[in-house]
């Protein structure tokens, strides 16, 4: 018995730790998992960059599938997830909202100008106390929110096809159908 | 040389002490225990742009706001548990550097035991066999 257990018991040692090692390889610490998935959109009142006087709140997230961008134009991902914004916007499958994370006001209303503004409104957060509510470390975060206003999923850096096809669709599709 | 190092030590803890005072050096206290407290909850709270920075450390802009959201609770007169509820509401168990016992961190917080148990029981088989070998050759 002993005999068998000093040959294999190393072995053991190595898979076990081999395994965890492995999955470890796999993880990105930056990719912090939400807190708010399956809770309702935290409440906030934010001045709409697009209307002045209008502000945006988690009320116009209620009736349909949305997502929300937290972004900012001196983030660079975020520039260059821009285009797949505006072809989902285009796509019409969810509407698109977003908050200007710690931004300039006159630099934000070029910005759009210049890159296009698939947004039906962006919410001005010029402390960053909205996206600290959201729990949002770092721009570009998209939120996914269903019609009744509860987050269903989070992705974190920039948007591209792939993330679209293979995560974020299948999520809406099954939204839609009622399977989840 | 044993001087020497010695001198060397105390100056670079003299050095680190002086960046520590300088996070908190723009927050004014009341009183201590609040200046405290703040001292503690940014120690014990990451910053989560540069992970392995606490946010008293750190330089990074959400470190920043995230010092003076603490600064405002603890000037409100929020106790410490209430800022640490108002963090892992909003980023998860990841913000702090001491992992909360639950279920979800059983393994590893008793992992740690468990190999040593497993340790002295190996270690105790081995002893035994040998002590019988031993009695037995003689």
């Amino acid at each position: 018995m002993f005999r068998y257990w000093r040959y294999h018991l190393p072995l053991a040692v190595f898979l076990l730790l081999a395994v965890f090692l492995w999955r470890g390889l796999q993880l990105d610490p930056h990719k912090i998992p939400s807190t708010l998935i399956n809770k309702p959109v935290p409440k906030f009142d934010l001045p709409d960059i697009m209307v002045p006087g209008k502000s945006f709140t988690q009320q116009q997230l209620l009736g349909e599938i949305s997502l929300v961008n937290v972004w900012a134009t001196w983030c660079t991902a975020c520039q260059q997830e821009h285009p797949i914004l505006l072809d989902i916007a285009r796509d019409s499958k969810v509407k698109l909202y977003a908050i200007d994370y710690k931004d300039e006001l006159t630099e934000a209303k070029n910005w759009l100008a210049q890159y296009g503004n698939p947004f039906l409104a962006i919410g001005f957060d010029a402390t960053g106390q909205t996206a600290i509510d959201w729990g949002v470390y770092g721009t570009p975060e998209t939120f996914l929110i269903d019609s009744q206003g509860i987050i269903r999923y989070k992705h974190v850096g920039p948007l591209t096809k792939q993330v679209w096809q293979h995560t974020l669709l299948p999520i809406i599709n099954k939204l839609r159908t009622g399977a989840i | 040389m044993k001087v020497y190092f010695l001198k060397l030590m105390s100056a670079m803890l003299l050095l680190y002490s002086l960046t520590a005072e300088a996070a908190t050096e723009q927050y004014p206290f009341v009183n201590s225990t609040q200046r405290a407290a703040f001292k503690q909850l940014t120690q014990e709270l990451r910053c989560l742009v540069c992970q392995n920075q606490d946010l008293a450390d750190s330089n990074a802009p959400l470190a920043v706001d995230l010092r003076a959201e603490i600064y405002q609770m603890i000037q409100r007169g929020e106790s410490k548990q209430s800022v640490i509820n108002y963090m892992t509401a909003r980023y998860g168990d990841f913000i702090l550097y001491k992992t909360p016992l639950k279920s979800t961190t059983y393994v590893l917080w008793l992992s740690p035991f468990a190999t040593l148990l497993i340790a002295f029981s190996v270690l105790i088989i081995i002893v035994r066999s040998r002590y019988q070998r031993m009695t037995g050759d003689s």
